[in-house]
């Protein structure tokens, strides 16, 4: 192995006329992207701080001008944002509890060769992530269950998840031999004593992968919000910001007495604001969860 | 690795038995999907009925395919179907490919540093909200205020109301799509590429091969396997492309192009209350879905050894 690196690292040393201009090309294009990537999201963060007349002006461009908290000043006081953010967390925190507990403990028993029926089950499991009932009937299964408008419509009805149960099972069956299951056996441990006192533990990183999967798409989430629910109180994020951001609600305590402009520079610095508010958290948190993520697209692209 | 085995009808009595715990474990989960998952699919035949909730499913009156004729006939069912096409094969076009394109440069960066950083500044969009995203491209895209169009005007172009023109939507749709997940789309590539064997690189150079052929010859075909199950995956939801993106950077200026099925769905089902024609337009999209990844699981079978079912 420390052979053929070397030998690869030898032959890097006299490269070609056509190697160097393949390389300049690589390199040149790798940096535009970064910027392009980078920079609008470094806009929105000095915009959200610069004067909002230099902002709409488009005086700024690399760096911020006239800095102020105005406009998170604002925010701060637009209560149904924070509603909002305190929904998200609790949906996001029991969404996540029910889709781990919900969907794990499936795809262990379909991993285990020896369930009886397994192909009918795999199959039962399988059949929603092709076709579904649609809309409409979903929407008037919900109502008839009395789950419109309702705490639980966002964290239950939906969090049996197909591709999560595949993931799992392709884990379960990699990681989890048959043998241990024998082993375990032998010293009189049942199926259920198996799985919670061993499999789990051992299986920590699907846990985790799961659980981030579903959080995020808990945190993005907002057409079953959209369709489900009508009460302020108990609308997510996702919708509030679609007001604010999408169908221009105003923040009615800012727009008493200043000028028709100057409202609308301040609406759209509003704008910044409350991306970089909503987006903070789940960038902030992603390099510390990123191993867990790249692990889990590993793990999802295994065949099971 | 399937083995038939003929059972005995006791030891399927006592596989039974044995599997009863394992059984326990998935009671919850069949029970939603029952109740959310297959219970409506039942529900699908309000496509073929007269449906009114005071009369419930069973009550209301078979129509046949009165609403699938309904919709067939009406003038926005061109349109929908030509702008769900449209969009979602455009989609396609630009964002499979790309990511693998992605993949291979990034396999040639060797500069360590620069490498991750690249990787996880390219993933960083991934993370913003289908509805920050669109905010940030109506903001953006403002012909008045927006960044775009004054680092655009620098140059002494004007910008049109990019967000109120028919034309531009797909454009806007798709090429902020490859901006947003690019990178992420771009990991499990990038991951099948880091497991090819050094040796077959080594003895390409022994045989001359530039840096530009040991990417022709060797990373190309290391990734097809798993370009292919991806690609199925694709086309099998060739016609859903997402409602939540499409909805929000919808307006009445650009529907001409936006107007797809699945906002057509909403809007005839929970906003107008025609829950039948609603009902039959989501299940002929459906079926058209199925179709379609059948097929190409099929040519993919055919073509490659990789395929899905």
């Amino acid at each position: 192995m420390s052979q053929t690196k070397a030998a690869v690292k030898g032959t890097k040393i006299k490269l070609s006329k056509g190697d160097i201009i393949f390389n300049v090309i690589i390199y040149t294009i790798s940096v535009i992207l970064i910027l392009v990537t980078l920079y609008p999201m470094y806009f929105i963060l000095i915009a959200s701080i610069s004067d909002a007349t230099k902002v709409s002006g488009g005086q700024i461009m690399f760096w911020p001008e006239g800095v102020s908290m105005k406009a998170y000043r604002q925010l701060a006081e637009y209560s149904q944002l924070w509603v909002g953010y305190r929904n998200t967390i609790l949906y996001a925190v029991v969404g996540t509890m029910i889709t781990v507990a919900i969907n794990i403990p499936v795809s262990y028993a379909l991993s285990r060769k020896k369930l009886f029926g397994r192909n009918f089950f795999t199959f039962f499991y399988l059949v929603p992530m092709f076709f579904t009932g649609g809309l409409i009937p979903t929407y008037l299964a919900v109502q008839k269950f009395g789950l419109l408008d309702n705490f639980w419509v966002m964290v239950l009805p939906f969090s049996v998840v197909p591709y999560y149960i595949i993931v799992g099972r392709t884990f379960f069956s990699n990681s989890i031999p048959e043998e241990l299951w024998e082993a375990a056996q032998l010293d009189g441990c049942g199926y259920l004593g198996f799985f919670f006192k061993i499999v789990l533990p051992l299986s920590k990183a699907i846990l985790a992968v799961i659980a981030l999967w579903a959080a995020v798409g808990q945190w993005n989430s907002y057409f079953n919000a959209l369709i489900y629910l009508r009460n302020d109180a108990l609308q997510p994020l996702q919708l509030v910001l679609r007001n604010i951001l999408i169908s221009n609600q105003t923040i009615s305590s800012m727009s008493s007495g200043a000028a028709a402009v100057e409202a609308k520079q301040m609406a759209d610095l509003i704008k910044y604001a409350v991306i970089v508010v909503s987006s903070a958290p789940i960038m902030c948190m992603y390099p510390f969860v990123q191993k867990y993520f790249n692990q889990g697209v590993m793990v999802g692209s295994v065949k099971g | 690795m399937k083995k038939k085995e003929k059972r005995s009808p006791q030891t399927a009595l006592r596989e039974i038995r044995e599997s009863g715990a394992l059984y326990l474990l998935m009671i919850p989960s069949i029970i939603i999907f029952l109740l959310f998952t297959y219970y409506p699919m039942y529900g699908v035949v309000i496509a073929f009925k007269d449906f009114a909730p005071s009369k419930g499913i069973w009550g209301s009156e078979w129509v046949g395919f009165a609403n699938f004729k309904q919709f067939f006939s009406s003038y926005q069912f061109w349109p929908t179907i030509k702008n769900t096409l449209v969009i979602s094969i455009y989609t396609v076009v630009v964002t499979f490919p790309l990511p693998i394109a992605l993949a291979l440069m990034c396999n040639q960066l060797h500069a360590k540093r620069f490498k991750k950083f690249f990787q996880v500044s390219t993933y960083l969009p991934h993370f913003i909200s289908t509805v920050v995203m669109c905010g940030m491209i109506i903001l953006f895209l403002s012909p008045s205020t927006g960044i775009i169009s004054k680092i655009v005007g620098l140059f002494g172009i004007q910008l049109p109301n990019l967000m109120g023109s028919a034309p531009a939507f797909p454009h806007i749709y798709v090429w902020t799509e490859v901006w947003q997940h690019l990178g992420w789309d771009s990991i499990l590539y990038i991951a099948t590429l880091s497991s090819v064997d050094p040796s077959l690189y080594e003895a390409a150079t022994m045989d001359g091969a530039g840096k530009f052929k040991r990417m022709i010859h060797i990373d190309i075909p290391a990734l097809l396997p798993t370009a292919t199950v991806m690609f199925i995956l694709r086309m099998g939801n060739v016609m859903s492309v997402g409602f939540e993106k499409v909805y929000l950077l919808q307006n009445t200026m650009n529907s001409g192009t936006s107007e797809i099925i699945s906002t057509y769905v909403y809007k005839m089902g929970l906003l107008k209350n025609q829950y039948s024609l609603s009902g039959a337009i989501g299940l002929f999209n459906n079926i058209i879905n199925l179709a379609l990844l059948l097929l190409v699981n099929q040519i993919a079978k055919k073509l490659s050894d990789t395929s899905l079912i």
